[in-house]
């Protein structure tokens, strides 16, 4: 069952969290004992991980979080996708020193399932904790192995300065706001201050590409890969072009929308709630969050879920089971959502009592998820290896729209030939919002 | 063995015999060295290159590259680098080598401040760069601290290239003129001081003496130099990626990107066999129009 009801979990599951958030009944921190039963080696391994891999996340992740977890030493490494999936691969070839793996939803997907350990026992065992059933059901991947036990979530919203309000346009409220009111927000200020405070991330190492498959071409045409070249998009192309106007034009360089939230140089930027975290920390009282903006099919958002595998090649099978009861405890996972800014998995984790920049960040996240007009679309779901060129046929469409000034129908005429050459080549039916298929889903 | 021994020795005794023993043993470290850990990775590079369609030899990712919509940009920006960053640098470490040659005092501190980029990575200083040209940074803090302009200069603007360009430059040319600084000051020394001495005999002009004396004599340096730096120039990437990010493709990003963004391991092949062919081409016409001849050396 590769189409699944996730949807309506991660917007259930969210507006669970916000409104534990919002002061609602919040779990009780338990502890967890021993693992599956089997006696627990006390062997050192290594967690990979292509989450939390900045330098004050990791740091953050030692000190906080690991040190918690006695049963055996643990090495965090952080990685980008590419060494990740090259590592996982090598070291299923010999003896490795990797225990267990944390990673996107794509991450795992991108990789041949059999290299991970088939964890239902330990989700049967975890059974109690209540995940969401949707997220143990995409941790199978489509499968009929449990390859991830879900670990943390996270999305995108904006990140305002409250400087800004002001120059929002008549009778327009930031918490509902469309891609044209933004964009003529976006003008007000330029005009009116004379600098461009728009921020889009889209640097090398930006999540762009997220915001326009889970947000702008859902909210705009209602699908992403269907409605690729349609009439539809080319009105989102055109719009985005008009908002890049007013946009920041170190906007190219930014990967971490915090910094230049925090400098000033943006005042209304667009990102991963844990690349907004830093701006809401250092100035609480200077910023509000506020949901994604809507188009002409709604409110779509992206909800994106990490989880936590274990190699076949695993240094330590038994602790890597232990480590993984460990982090999904409610206390753990609560201790999470405060040192790193990722959402738990489990909705009853959330501590009543948050930190003020989190408040603020999780009354974002609510105001999204119980949006009336909110629908949620999900991370690309099937594409294996593929997940990158599929990235890239987004980013070149914006490279050459928005920043080369190229006809939009042709430039999607052609991005839309590529796509499908990787749809092809992946095999990948469509995803929600695009409808259902039987085999590769197709461009129309 | 007791039979004409000197000739039915096994091959290696036999090698050990012999005069080149020597010099084959203390190159045999080097030669295995290279072999394993670059020739053999280079001959499988290139086979990936060829390898895009499974269970076939043929050009598709090299088809892929040459139409991917970034690679002329990254061609044209890997050249221009190139051509403006070299020179400029061998300018700039050649006058330095000769202020520091000329041994005035307290050259040996202008040595040590010179060289002092080589310790930095080059992502660190493409970051300290960044933090100089960025909008809140701190050449237009100074800028209008100075009173010079009332809005920040935004040098890193997709919507003015050339002063991006000029950031790289900048900022390369700080990073890599010390190594070509090094190479040359090693060659400066080794110039017998009896030149310079018969120069002055004859009462030649400073300016004179580097044309007739220096450059001439500092020729093989010149061009390991070059070599070195070109090579690099090829590579160029940290600073690039610091400073421009996706702005300035460059050929070494996009086999990057390829490989860890796109996980197409095969049209990384292809840029990375393009970033070879065109640097040995590069180093091959070095070679000859910079030659070093047989009887020059022994003069």
């Amino acid at each position: 069952m590769r189409y699944l009801r996730a949807p309506a979990a991660f917007a259930l599951a969210l507006g669970l969290i916000a409104s534990a958030c919002g002061g609602g009944p919040g779990g009780t921190p338990t502890t967890s004992p021993g693992a599956t039963g089997a006696a627990v080696s006390s062997e050192p391994f290594v967690m990979l991980s292509t989450q939390l891999n900045t330098v004050t996340e990791s740091e953050a992740l030692r000190a906080q979080i690991l040190s918690g977890f006695t049963a055996a030493k643990v090495e965090f490494r952080g990685e980008t996708a590419g060494p990740f999936a090259d590592r996982i691969v090598a070291e299923s070839k010999t003896k490795g020193t990797v225990g267990v793996v944390g990673g996107l939803h794509g991450d795992f997907g991108a990789l041949d399932l059999n290299l991970f350990e088939d964890l239902t026992p330990l989700a049967t065992k975890l059974k109690d904790r209540g995940f969401p059933a949707e997220f143990m059901e995409l941790g199978k991947l489509g499968s009929t192995r449990q390859i991830y036990i879900p670990w943390m979530q996270a999305t995108y919203i904006l990140g305002v300065n409250k400087q800004a309000l002001q120059y929002l346009p008549s009778g327009v409220s930031v918490d509902n706001i469309t891609y044209a009111q933004l964009t003529q927000w976006c003008k007000n200020i330029s005009d009116q201050t004379g600098r461009k405070r728009c921020g889009l991330p889209a640097g090398p190492m930006s999540l762009l590409h997220r915001l326009i498959q889970g947000y702008m071409y859902p909210a705009y045409t209602g699908g992403l890969v269907t409605t690729y070249k349609s009439a539809e998009a080319a009105t989102l192309w055109r719009d985005l072009k008009d908002l890049w106007q007013y946009t920041n034009p170190q906007s190219l360089q930014i990967d971490f929308m915090q910094e230049s939230l925090l400098s000033g140089e943006v005042w209304v930027g667009f990102d991963h709630v844990a690349r907004l975290v830093k701006a809401f920390e250092g100035k609480p009282n200077d910023f509000v969050a506020a949901p994604a903006p809507k188009g002409p099919k709604g409110l779509y958002y992206m909800s994106v879920l990490a989880g936590l595998g274990i190699p076949k090649s695993s240094a330590n099978k038994t602790g890597a089971e232990a480590f993984i009861d460990y982090m999904t405890t409610t206390a753990v996972q609560a201790k999470t959502l405060t040192t790193v800014a990722f959402f738990p998995v489990l909705t009853q984790a959330l501590p009543a009592d948050l930190p003020p920049h989190l408040k603020l960040m999780a009354d974002g996240v609510q105001k999204q998820a119980k949006h009336a007009d909110a629908k949620v679309a999900l991370l690309p779901i099937g594409l294996g290896a593929k997940g990158g060129e599929f990235n890239k046929v987004q980013l070149d469409t914006f490279q050459r729209i928005v920043i080369k000034n190229e006809d939009i129908q042709k430039v999607l005429n052609e991005q839309a030939t590529i796509l499908q050459a990787v749809m092809n080549d992946s095999k990948a039916p469509c995803w929600r919002p695009d409808p259902p298929s039987t085999g590769p889903c197709q461009v129309k | 063995m007791a039979v004409r021994a000197g000739r039915a020795l096994p091959f290696p005794a036999r090698i050990a015999r012999s005069e080149n023993a020597l010099p084959l043993g203390l190159l045999a470290p080097t030669i295995i060295f290279l072999t394993l850990l670059i020739l053999i990775p280079v001959a499988q590079a290139v086979l990936l290159s060829f390898q895009a369609v499974p269970g076939t030899l043929g050009f598709e990712a090299y088809r892929r590259m040459v139409t991917d919509v970034a690679f002329a940009d990254s061609l044209r920006n890997t050249l221009l680098l190139l051509v403006l960053v070299v020179p400029v640098q061998l300018v700039l470490a050649l006058a330095m080598a000769l202020l520091i040659h000329s041994r005035f005092p307290g050259h040996g501190a202008f040595l040590y401040i010179f060289a002092l980029p080589l310790a930095i990575s080059d992502l660190a200083a493409g970051i300290v760069w960044l933090s100089i040209f960025a909008d809140t940074g701190y050449l237009n803090s100074a800028l209008s601290g100075l009173g010079l302009t009332k809005d920040p200069i935004n040098f890193l603007s997709y919507e003015n290239l050339h002063l991006v360009l000029g950031t790289v430059i900048v900022a390369e040319s700080w990073r890599a003129t010390a190594i070509v600084l090094v190479i040359l000051l090693a060659g400066l020394q080794l110039i017998p001081r009896e030149y310079f001495e018969a120069a002055d005999l004859f009462g030649a002009s400073r300016l004179k003496r580097t044309l007739l004396i220096v450059l001439p004599m500092l020729r093989p340096s010149l061009q390991s130099a070059l070599i070195i730096r070109t090579i690099f120039a090829f590579q160029t990437f940290a600073v690039v990626l610091a400073l421009a990010g996706r702005q300035l493709p460059v050929l070494s990003y996009e086999a990057y990107d390829w490989y860890y963004n796109n996980r197409n391991e095969f049209i990384a092949a292809a840029f990375a066999a393009l970033i070879l062919l065109m640097t040995m081409t590069v180093v091959f016409f070095y070679l000859r129009l910079l030659r070093v001849k047989d009887a020059e050396i022994q003069r």
